[in-house]
């Protein structure tokens, strides 16, 4: 193993994935319309450190889940490669290698109401996954290991025999938790795990999985659109615009110098409790339809800096500084301030 | 750890049964009591048909013709026995015809659903599961038979045994034929109802987080998605089961169902209906009632059971 795949747990090569949106064949074939295809994700590259958390934010529809969901496998991609410790996830054949891989990875879901079978008991829904991977056999060490898991995220051992509709969101978000954990991954991906519950719980939450953090040395990809849950959880964030990534920057520079003007526009919205007077650019415009994008740079129907160029050519993601890159025409020419 | 478990048990199974919503909305209709009430006494009486009816109309030595068309509570004017519902042409008594033929039809009737429900559950699962060609044939073919009313598929299906099966042995499978019959007629409405709910179901995350940790397509069918879409089929293979009864009592009726020697209600309404204008009214009356009870509760009770169901209408 070379020095960097020890560095490096996951890396996203130029991935793409588009769903089929056309409509049925006969209709087609009918009104003489082409398949139609939705570009959900369109060459986003990054790659996250061991022990480290990435952030991917942006606002709703522009691919972070679908970004999420390819590198669990829950999708394939269209184009592109997902290393995994060095090797290319979409390439294995053999299953019980898959398998020895999947072990490696869990995911925390949106909606902790959904994503709990409701016809399970908690200890059957946190045991699957020490099951499905035959980690232990004997009965009596599951319900042991289950009982840890549960303790682990803050529950009682005697809430196995419960059944998810007896808990909140915050609680059922644990048991989620917990499963996650039951195979012992050591890469975590996490899609808006906070956004469907209470700012108070939220916080809960989010330190449980910090704590978690420090502790099994987990890594994690952190899916959200609320930034100041981002600041509070990410290393390193990147900011995606209709299936594209427009900034990529450790946290603290993101928040504090941002370049891209679409990741201006993104922290602008953030209340500030001071008012400091700083000049409020106001987030205007809709995400455009992503079926039919505009040309050039996604983003120039609402980006204050637009100019021709950016209407006719995609900028690329170019490096600026210390591990920030940005893809913006102003920003390379410096049309910027 | 472990015997933490056992010491914070929940309730047992009947006590948090009569505890539920639902035992408290059967409480609380009448109605539903009363189906459940007749539904239970007339298919124990069914099932121990042997142990009370007086005679058994299957075996034709214990059938005296001299008794025939006794009227119901008068002793026959041969013999001098008299029976409580009278009897038929061939001195059946006809509250034990009744009991061993309401036997043969809840027996059709719920293999039949039986059937129907397996067949209807397994295609509405692959279909909404796997989508695309599958989904396609499946309700495609779903749809053309809904075109047809059920009776003329069962009798299409009578039909074609009729004409492939040798004679001597289509008496002894007349009755597998029938739940047959009615099974392949009935399929469509699982199939379409299990087929939504698992459309609905299959993008739930807990599906996905299982999919996530390499769970078999079949295993997520059987343990996650199945116990999450058998409400509302439970609800129709109620409905269902009064719908096939009169079905199989339909199809009898017309002479293309159970054969003569093993009269389940309907054939026994046929048999008494050519008596029905020459003064032996009986005949065809009690068969009817005991057929009409039987349909009227248990679909009374499916009516309720979908109400009970549907958090909507509490």
């Amino acid at each position: 193993m070379t020095a960097s795949t020890a560095e490096t747990l996951l890396s996203v090569e130029d991935l793409k994935c588009q769903f089929d949106v056309s409509k049925p064949f006969l209709n087609r074939v009918l009104e003489r319309e082409p398949k139609r295809w939705l570009k959900a994700v369109d060459g986003v590259s990054f790659s996250i450190k061991k022990g480290e958390t990435f952030a991917l934010v942006g606002e709703s529809g522009c691919g972070k889940s679908t970004v999420a969901r390819l590198v669990v496998g829950l999708y394939d991609p269209t184009d592109g490669h997902i290393y995994f410790d060095g090797k290319d996830v979409h390439n294995i054949k053999s299953n019980a290698e898959i398998q020895t891989l999947r072990r490696r990875f869990q995911m925390i879901f949106q909606d902790p109401f959904a994503s709990l079978n409701p016809r399970w008991r908690v200890d059957r829904i946190v045991a699957e996954p020490i099951k499905v991977f035959g980690l232990m056999s004997d009965e009596k060490k599951i319900k042991e290991r289950v009982a840890e898991l549960l303790t682990q995220v803050g529950l009682s051992p005697a809430d196995g025999s419960k059944w998810p509709h007896e808990f909140s969101g915050g609680q059922r978000q644990r048991i989620c938790i917990a499963r996650a954990l039951a195979n012992n991954p050591e890469f975590l991906v996490c899609d808006e795990p906070t956004s469907a519950l209470d700012v108070s719980v939220q916080a809960q939450i989010l330190n449980l999985m910090k704590d978690l953090q420090d502790t099994l040395g987990l890594t994690y990809l952190f899916i959200s659109h609320d930034l100041a849950v981002v600041r509070h959880m990410a290393n390193r964030v990147g900011v995606m615009y209709l299936g594209r990534i427009v900034e990529i920057a450790d946290s603290k520079t993101l928040f504090e110098e941002p370049k891209h003007p679409y990741t201006r526009m993104l922290l602008a919205t953030i209340p500030d409790i001071t008012m400091s007077g700083k000049e409020k650019v106001i987030m205007k415009g809709e995400v455009p339809n992503p079926i039919t994008p505009p040309p050039g740079c996604t983003f120039h129907p609402r980006c204050p800096l637009a100019n021709e160029r950016c209407k006719r050519e995609a900028p690329a993601l170019i490096a600026v500084s210390g591990g920030q890159s940005v893809s913006c025409h102003a920003i390379e020419e410096g049309r910027t301030a | 750890m472990s015997n933490m478990q056992s010491t914070t048990k929940t309730p047992s199974l009947l006590a948090r049964a009569l505890d539920s919503d639902i035992f408290y909305s059967f409480t609380r209709s009448p109605i539903t009591v009363i189906s459940a009430i007749v539904a239970f006494v007339m298919i124990t009486a069914a099932l121990c048909a042997p142990l009370i009816s007086p005679q058994n109309p299957f075996d034709p030595s214990t059938l005296n013709l001299m008794e025939g068309f006794t009227a119901p509570m008068t002793p026959n004017e041969f013999t001098g026995n008299s029976f409580w519902l009278g009897t038929d042409a061939q001195g059946r008594d006809l509250f034990s015809a009744i009991l061993y033929g309401s036997r043969v039809s809840l027996m059709v009737g719920f293999a039949a659903v039986g059937f129907a429900a397996i067949l209807g559950i397994t295609l509405g699962l692959l279909s909404g599961y796997l989508g695309g060609w599958v989904d396609s044939a499946v309700m495609r073919v779903a749809d053309v038979q809904l075109s047809f009313p059920a009776i003329l598929i069962a009798l299409l299906i009578f039909g074609v045994f009729k004409g492939v099966v040798p004679v001597q042995v289509q008496d002894k499978m007349a009755i597998y034929v029938l739940i047959i019959a009615i099974g392949l007629s009935d399929w469509v409405q699982y199939a379409r109802t299990v087929r939504s709910s698992t459309m609905a179901e299959k993008n739930k995350e807990y599906v996905q987080a299982a999919r996530l940790i390499g769970v078999p397509a079949p295993m997520i069918l059987l343990r996650h998605i199945l116990p999450n879409v058998m409400g509302p089929v439970l609800v129709i293979a109620t409905i269902g089961l009064a719908l096939a009864i009169i079905l199989e009592a339909t199809l009898s009726f017309l002479g293309v169902g159970v054969p003569p020697t093993q009269p389940s209600l309907g054939t026994l309404i046929r048999v008494g209906q050519d008596f029905m204008f020459s003064g032996e009214w009986w005949i065809i009356l009690f068969p009817s009632i005991a057929l009409l009870l039987l349909a009227l509760s248990v679909n009374l009770l499916g009516d309720w059971l979908r109400d009970a169901l549907n958090p909507r209408l509490r």
